[in-house]
């Protein structure tokens, strides 16, 4: 009995952790190529799970195709801010505080915005299997979160293949590891940033369909996961993709252990105590092949 | 040069006016809603500064100054209502454990570059949030620390502020003008430098931390005391608190003396006239301003100034994180 507990939590804990990688990932691409750190990253997933949210509401359709439209509507916030808001300030290569700041006043707007709105009551989907449970033995899992990890680490999977494998996708790494290089090798440089950005922001969407299916939304919500974004990206290393995807698992996996084992309350307490913890041993991040 | 020289005087005389100005300041305007005004203004000059010594002179962005600010609090208040320790001493235990908070902080980040810091100073301050949420016996979580006020009218408090924001700008001052505020500002231009001279940079980073956890802390306690309530959202607050902060020194001009001043100026006028005029929308019209300022004004206020009176000194002189980035070639295009 005491053991299906563990596994309970624990398989409870992996597929949290899928979707807080995915979440992290936006947050990665955006510091690997762009080198700022954008804290409206969760300001946009609660922009994504808005959208689908009404989408689910209004026209009944599945959070789990509302990817179809939440990926390019935040493809296209994320282009409109850069375009728009960091890129100005980049020309003007203005210090680092300040472009975080400004994503930090991105935040506020989105999240403020959303309050006016929407108000600042909680709203959750109930889709036919919102209820439902997979059985394996003494095990029980949610359907939707099985679900919602599966497309998680579907996107994930699609994200490394677009990276490794396309053109934009090397265009992108190239500018990740050198800015100048990628320029005299032929690379927009500004392109790719822009893009990039859209990505990340795309990324949220994706999340946000995923997100909403096992959690409820509120305006609030965004803060809350741009923290855990961000250190599902330091437990990774600064700006890799694949290793937000481990820092989110691990994230995930403390998180429900600490839930369990210690006490709700303190769950959220937990992943930073793990983040000071990477920071003193591992700074490089729980993969360690990351550059500053 | 003559004229930069009559500016000196004028500011010179300018300042004095204003300290007797602020001296009397009670006496000329006795309304309580100005004094409560002005009582924010002083709070919001020691937090700026505070903020800046690090941030500003020191180059070391931090994202979560309201750890300080909180554990200052509730450490002046749970002294109070515990154990009856009045906040004369209180606010100097705050200042004090805010430092003791500082230290292992300070210690672990600054081994590192990058944004290690400003991010993990945000995670500090949300983590000693939940702690304050969540250790009920000791904290009342969410409910709060209700403190009986100390005084009725707001003139004491006044006082009382008036004096930390003299000896936190006077000790700030100092700092800047003697070898530690020298290291501070070459550990910013250029770190490797700094150490190939032989500066402990991590040492003097860590000082102008505790510097600043100190007086920030204090600030917190000032701020329990004067309100008379705490709970952990208000005083572990990112935006309200610790991007707040960020805001009035870098409105007011980020690395000058001046500039907190002028940035919890703009801060306090602006937050209530968007509270009475916007209602509903403040945060909003909020977040844009936070934006327009760091588009258009990104020297803040001061810097801007700076600039335009002194028209001889090329624009880079204000930016010397630009200049280092073309240099180097390491821009972020």
């Amino acid at each position: 009995m005491e053991w299906s507990i563990l596994f309970q939590t624990l398989i409870a804990g992996i597929m949290v952790g899928g979707l807080y990688g995915l979440i992290g990932m936006g947050m990665a691409i955006n510091f690997g190529v762009l080198r700022i750190i954008n804290l409206a990253q969760g300001e946009l997933l609660m922009v994504g799970m808005y959208v689908c949210y009404w989408l689910f509401t209004l026209y009944k359709l599945d959070p789990l195709l509302s990817p179809l439209i939440t990926v390019p509507f935040l493809f296209l916030l994320g282009v409109t801010i850069h375009r728009f808001l960091l890129t100005p300030l980049m020309r003007a290569r203005a210090p680092a505080e300040n472009q975080i700041l400004l994503t930090v006043g991105v935040g506020l707007v989105l999240t403020n915005l959303a309050l006016l709105m929407f108000t600042a009551n909680y709203r959750s989907v109930s889709t036919s299997y919102s209820t439902e449970l997979i059985s394996l033995g003494n095990l029980s899992v949610s359907l939707p979160l099985t679900l919602a990890f599966a497309f998680a680490l579907a996107i994930s999977g699609s994200l490394y293949l677009f990276l490794t494998k396309t053109e934009l996708g090397k265009a992108i790494r190239a500018t990740a590891q050198d800015p100048e290089a990628a320029l005299l090798m032929g690379v927009n440089v500004d392109r790719v940033s822009v893009i990039t950005f859209g990505i990340g922001a795309a990324l949220e969407g994706a999340a946000g369909s995923l997100l909403i299916i096992v959690y409820y939304l509120f305006p609030a919500l965004g803060g809350i996961f741009t923290l855990k974004a961000f250190i599902v990206v330091v437990l990774g290393g600064l700006g890799s993709t694949i290793g937000a995807l481990l820092g989110g698992l691990t994230l995930g996996i403390a998180e429900s252990l600490g839930a369990v084992y210690v006490s709700t309350g303190y769950k959220d307490a937990i992943g930073f105590i793990i983040f000071v913890l990477v920071l003193i041993f591992r700074p490089a991040g729980l993969v360690g092949r990351a550059r500053m | 040069m003559d004229m930069r020289r009559g500016l000196i005087r004028f500011g010179k005389g300018f300042g004095l006016l204003l300290i007797a100005l602020l001296a009397v300041f009670p006496f000329l305007v006795p309304d309580p809603y100005f004094l409560h005004m002005a009582i924010l203004f002083l709070l919001w000059v020691v937090l700026g500064a505070s903020w800046n010594l690090l941030g500003g002179y020191g180059g070391q962005v931090s994202f979560g100054h309201a750890a300080f600010f909180g554990v200052g609090a509730y450490t002046s208040s749970l002294l109070f209502t515990k154990a009856g320790i009045l906040p004369w001493l209180g606010m100097i235990l705050g200042g004090i454990g805010g430092v003791i908070i500082a230290i292992p902080i300070g210690f672990i980040c600054f081994r590192l570059r990058g944004p290690f810091f400003a991010l993990s100073m945000l995670a500090l301050s949300e983590s000693l949030r939940l702690v304050a949420l969540n250790w009920r016996s000791l904290t009342e979580g969410a409910v709060g620390i209700l403190l009986p006020p100390l005084f009725k009218s707001k003139i004491p408090y006044y006082y009382i502020i008036l004096a930390v924001a003299a000896i936190t700008l006077i000790v700030i001052y100092k700092v800047v003008d003697s070898k530690l505020g020298f290291y501070l500002v070459a550990i910013r231009e250029d770190q490797d430098a700094a150490e190939s001279l032989g500066i402990d940079t991590t040492t003097y980073k860590v000082l102008a931390l505790l510097i600043s956890a100190f007086f920030t802390g204090m600030a917190g306690s000032f701020y329990a005391n004067y309100m008379a309530y705490i709970d952990p959202s208000i005083v572990f607050s990112i935006v309200d608190i610790s991007i707040a902060m960020i805001l009035v020194a870098v409105r007011g001009g980020v690395g000058t003396l001046l500039g907190p001043g002028v940035g919890a100026l703009v801060i306090v006028v602006l937050s209530e006239v968007f509270r009475t005029l916007f209602a509903a929308a403040n945060l909003i019209i909020y977040g844009i301003l936070i934006i327009l300022v760091i588009l258009f004004m990104p020297e803040g206020v001061v810097g801007g100034l700076k600039r335009y009176l002194a028209p001889r000194l090329p624009k880079e002189a204000l930016h010397p994180e630009a200049v280092r980035a073309q240099a180097s070639g390491e821009g972020p295009n």
